[in-house]
């Protein structure tokens, strides 16, 4: 146990410290832009990217994994922070933090395998437009020079890295662009203009809100909606994170280290978050293994923001705005046209529709659940179809083949020609299997039929677990049942 | 005498040409075994977690990958086992290549992506500059 622990955070100190830096140069643009996003100070992104790193460094579950403020955690807290204010905006991140640890403990994450790829790869292409959406306001429309801008970041963005790796070219852009635009005085938006940054490190708070039922029923929806988000970026992000470094990780201790992770940063200023895909990409690449990189990534960034926090505000917003639409580009699946094409119907639609909806409500949990529920409900119409084979010899015989139950009683019903009389009717159950009490109601009802005409019914091939329904729900052994009549 | 031949395969048809020359270096000695070494790449991670249900099936469709060169080796009962490597392929398989004692180094000439070996440069390039060991290239 401590030998483990012991390679976790120092099996690899060089790389990690290495990459734990990059990430640091490479989280600040981000934080900031979430923090715009949510429409929150800068400092309360930047703040939760340091608290959040630093304390998943310690008790997450997948080392190597950065985690912080993030877009799609940013995207839902848009109507809290809105309506209500930065301050509901710290309860609700604290209890989202409960209900993730809550997660945790009740071992939710095993739930994730219901949700289906085609809603996963719908959760982050609809994340990737929202977050280019969300950048649109800033750069249509104000001037010309801030559409130049924007072109002249995405140009570094994309090409500097064929060239040279060692800094991230988000940082170089941001750098460049910066020091030029202060040399020229160039007139464009800066952070400064949406808020301030405090070069001082976060103190413990309680959030400024009532203690009574109502905060709790303002905040709990988009604490649920946080909780759930994040667990589900954070999953995803991990299985990516395993499958790079090829080694497993425990999904229910990162779901509960993203709980305490939550619940501390509220307490400290900052907004929910959860893991990146992005940065622990960029992380694995640059040479993090270890728990040591999310720790010297959160804790650099704080550094560089009470050193560097007055040159911080001057940032033009058109850099952030083309690092933003890098990363929605990044974040965005773009197999997905080539899966749209090949996947089963079904699939596409479910992709499709859970993009729309979050789209339209711009809430990525409320896309997820209807996602879910529509693969659900395809499922179930998939598996419906029986079909019910008939041979009229001397007797009357039918074979069953598919699932009996609930959604498929009503075709299974009509597949039988009741019109015979005094004969001897054959059901062969070999290639079905029933599932639940209107499953054997239905059978109930084909037989007490065949019987009102004084046919003989004999049931044949059931397989065990269907025999025990039968055997515990079914009227038809008792030759004096009458049709349940309805 | 080639005794402990590794040969890099990234499922194309180049790969199974590689397996094709890998075979008769093998059969000149009887105790020759040959490494299968598969790179999957960190920059299609993202990507193919995202369209596999599980680690096991995204593990599954590597072996698939894999498989024609298997089945190579097999027909010619050449004994072979099969490494799937996690990073960028060319750095990948130098690193793999220099870390253990290999006698020579089989590797097809082109990848999948002609785009990508435009812009980044080929891998088996980058291989025969880096690997301290002799590198067979297949064309």
């Amino acid at each position: 146990m401590l030998e483990k622990l012991k390679t976790q955070w120092f099996g690899n100190v060089r790389g990690d410290i290495l990459a734990g830096t990059v990430v640091a140069l490479a989280l600040i643009p981000e934080a900031i832009a979430f923090s715009i996003i949510a429409g929150v100070d800068p400092m309360v992104g930047l703040y939760a990217s340091f608290s959040i790193a630093v304390i998943i460094a310690f008790v997450g579950g997948r080392p190597g994994m950065i985690s912080a403020a993030t877009g799609a955690m940013a995207l839902l807290m848009v109507p809290l922070v809105r309506d209500h204010g930065l301050q509901y905006l710290l309860a609700a991140t604290i209890l989202t933090g409960v209900i993730q640890v809550l997660f945790g403990v009740f071992k939710v994450a095993k739930v994730m395998k219901f949700i289906p790829r085609a809603v996963m790869i719908g959760f982050v292409n609809a994340l990737a437009i929202l977050i280019f959406m969300a950048q649109v306001p800033h750069f249509i429309g104000i001037n010309t020079l801030t559409y130049v801008f924007v072109a002249i970041t995405l140009a570094i963005v994309y090409i500097v890295p064929r060239f040279f790796k060692a800094i991230p070219a988000p940082l170089i852009a941001l750098v460049v662009l910066t020091a030029i635009t202060i040399y020229y005085g160039f007139e464009l938006r800066t952070v400064g203009d949406l808020g301030t940054i405090s070069q001082t490190l976060p103190t413990f708070l309680l959030p400024d809100v009532p203690a009574n039922l109502e905060t709790l029923m303002i905040i709990l929806p988009y604490s649920l909606a946080l909780a759930v988000v994040g667990l589900l970026e954070s999953l995803l992000t991990a299985n990516i994170v395993d499958d790079m470094t090829g080694t497993p990780s425990d999904k229910n201790k990162e779901s509960r280290g993203q709980g305490i992770a939550n619940f501390v940063t509220g307490f400290f200023g900052g907004m929910a978050g959860c893991a990146m895909i992005g940065q622990s990409i960029i992380n694995v690449k640059s040479g993090g293994r270890g728990r040591l990189s999310a720790l010297v990534a959160g804790s650099l960034l704080m550094f560089l923001i009470i050193v560097l926090g007055n040159v911080v505000i001057q940032i033009p917003m058109p850099v952030l705005v083309g690092i933003m639409i890098m990363v929605s580009i990044g974040t965005f699946d773009w197999s997905s046209f080539s899966y749209l094409r090949k996947a089963p119907k079904a699939d596409s639609v479910v992709m499709v529709v859970t993009v729309a909806i979050v789209v339209y409500t711009h809430d990525l949990s409320i896309g997820v659940l209807a996602g879910v529920l529509l693969s659900a409900i395809f499922f179930v119409a998939k598996i419906s179809k029986i079909k019910v084979e008939k041979k009229l010899l001397e007797d009357a015989q039918y074979r069953v083949v598919g699932q009996l139950f609930f959604a498929s009683v009503e075709d299974f019903l009509e597949k039988f020609d009741y019109e015979v009389e005094g004969q001897k009717v054959y059901i062969d159950f070999s290639d079905a299997h029933i599932w639940d009490d209107s499953g054997v109601g239905a059978v109930d009802r084909v037989v007490m039929k065949f019987k009102e005409n004084r046919n003989e019914v004999i049931i044949t091939g059931l397989d065990t677990g269907s025999q025990k329904l039968i055997d515990q729900l079914a009227i038809f052994t008792n030759d004096k049942a009458k049709l349940p009549s309805h | 005498m080639y005794n402990q031949i590794l040969l890099a395969v990234d499922g194309s048809d180049h790969s199974v040409r590689a397996a094709e020359e890998a075979v008769k270096l093998a059969t000149g000695s009887p105790e020759s075994q040959v490494t299968i070494v598969y790179v999957a790449d960190h920059a299609n991670a993202k990507n193919e977690v995202l369209h596999s249900g599980s680690s096991m099936e995204l593990d599954l469709q590597r072996r698939k990958k894999i498989h024609p060169v298997e089945e190579t080796m097999a027909a010619q009962n050449i004994k072979y086992k099969v490494e799937i490597l996690h990073g960028t392929p060319g750095p990948a398989i130098v690193e793999y290549a220099n870390k253990e004692a290999f006698d020579i180094l089989v590797i097809g000439s082109r990848g999948l992506n002609s785009l990508q070996e435009m812009v980044l440069g080929s891998v088996s390039h980058k291989v025969v500059k880096r690997a301290n060991c002799p590198v067979l290239i297949v064309k």
